[in-house]
């Protein structure tokens, strides 16, 4: 009914988030991934860039799902723009999908970045043990 | 039939994107993340879907499973229409601007330019 905008709300989180670090990092010595730059510094994907990673998926995800929910009449034109909030019966059915199926999205996209972003950092850890032999 | 709509539109993009790796001129990689984002929030509707109804998950009717794939394909289109919207703003390649301001043909005069520079102090050092 509405569970896209569990995830929408993150997304919108996230992009902050990114945007925050992105300006912190930019007087960080913190280095893009790039085979130059490995040799003398630190292999290391910015958080920044992590997280918009993180928000794409989110914004991808929660798009494509509202177009569904438009599809199905969920989505309408007038105000309140969801035609499950008219009524209140509907209108507890929908918070119920939304607690339920809509956290459960944004908890399983959340999951699936963190194991992307672990088994990144577990790479680039490696990349970086590995440049010292190379260069020896 | 949306949610394997969107994982076979994902698995596609993703080896179109892997087979260009590094390079990401054509930004296939903003493809890559909706079909994911959408084919993992579809999975968790499909599992709620099933916890619901499961004799009926498994068999659907082929009318459902019509309209469903014609979802699939509409939200695929979807998808590939705001990829395409996104390319032309970020233009990595200059195409746009070019076509629009014809600054190639400038920005080409200015390479040659250069060049002929280059030449001319080799030749006079």
């Amino acid at each position: 009914m509405a569970c896209f905008l569990v995830p929408a709300a993150e997304a919108v989180i996230t992009t902050v988030a990114a945007k925050a670090a992105r300006s912190r990092e930019k007087g960080s010595e913190i280095r893009d991934v790039l085979p130059e730059d490995a040799a003398c510094g630190a292999v290391k994907i910015p958080l920044s860039r992590r997280l918009t990673w993180l928000s794409n998926l989110l914004w991808g995800g929660s798009g494509l799902l509202a177009f569904e929910h438009l599809w199905h009449g969920e989505i309408v034109p007038w105000f309140p723009f969801l035609s499950a909030a008219s009524n209140p019966a509907d209108a507890a059915e929908m918070l119920h999908e939304m607690s339920t199926a809509g956290v459960s999205m944004a908890a399983l996209v959340t999951v699936v970045w963190m194991g992307v972003t672990a088994v990144t950092s577990l790479k680039g850890r490696r990349l970086s043990a590995f440049r010292p032999k190379l260069k020896a | 039939m949306t949610l394997l709509t969107a994982v076979f539109a994902a698995i596609i993009c993703t080896v179109i994107w892997y087979r260009n790796a590094p390079e990401d001129e054509m930004k296939v990689g903003i493809l890559c993340w909706i079909y994911w984002g959408a084919s993992l929030m579809w999975f968790v509707d499909a599992v709620f879907e099933y916890m619901e109804l499961p004799s009926e998950f498994f068999n659907p009717a082929p009318a459902d499973m019509l309209n469903d794939f014609f979802l699939g394909l509409s939200a695929v289109a979807v998808g590939l229409i705001v990829w395409l919207i996104i390319l032309l703003i970020k233009d990595p390649k200059g195409a746009v601007k070019a076509a629009l301001f014809g600054k190639k043909e400038q920005a080409d005069q200015g390479l040659q330019g250069g060049k002929r520079n280059e030449e001319r102090n080799k030749a006079n050092p």
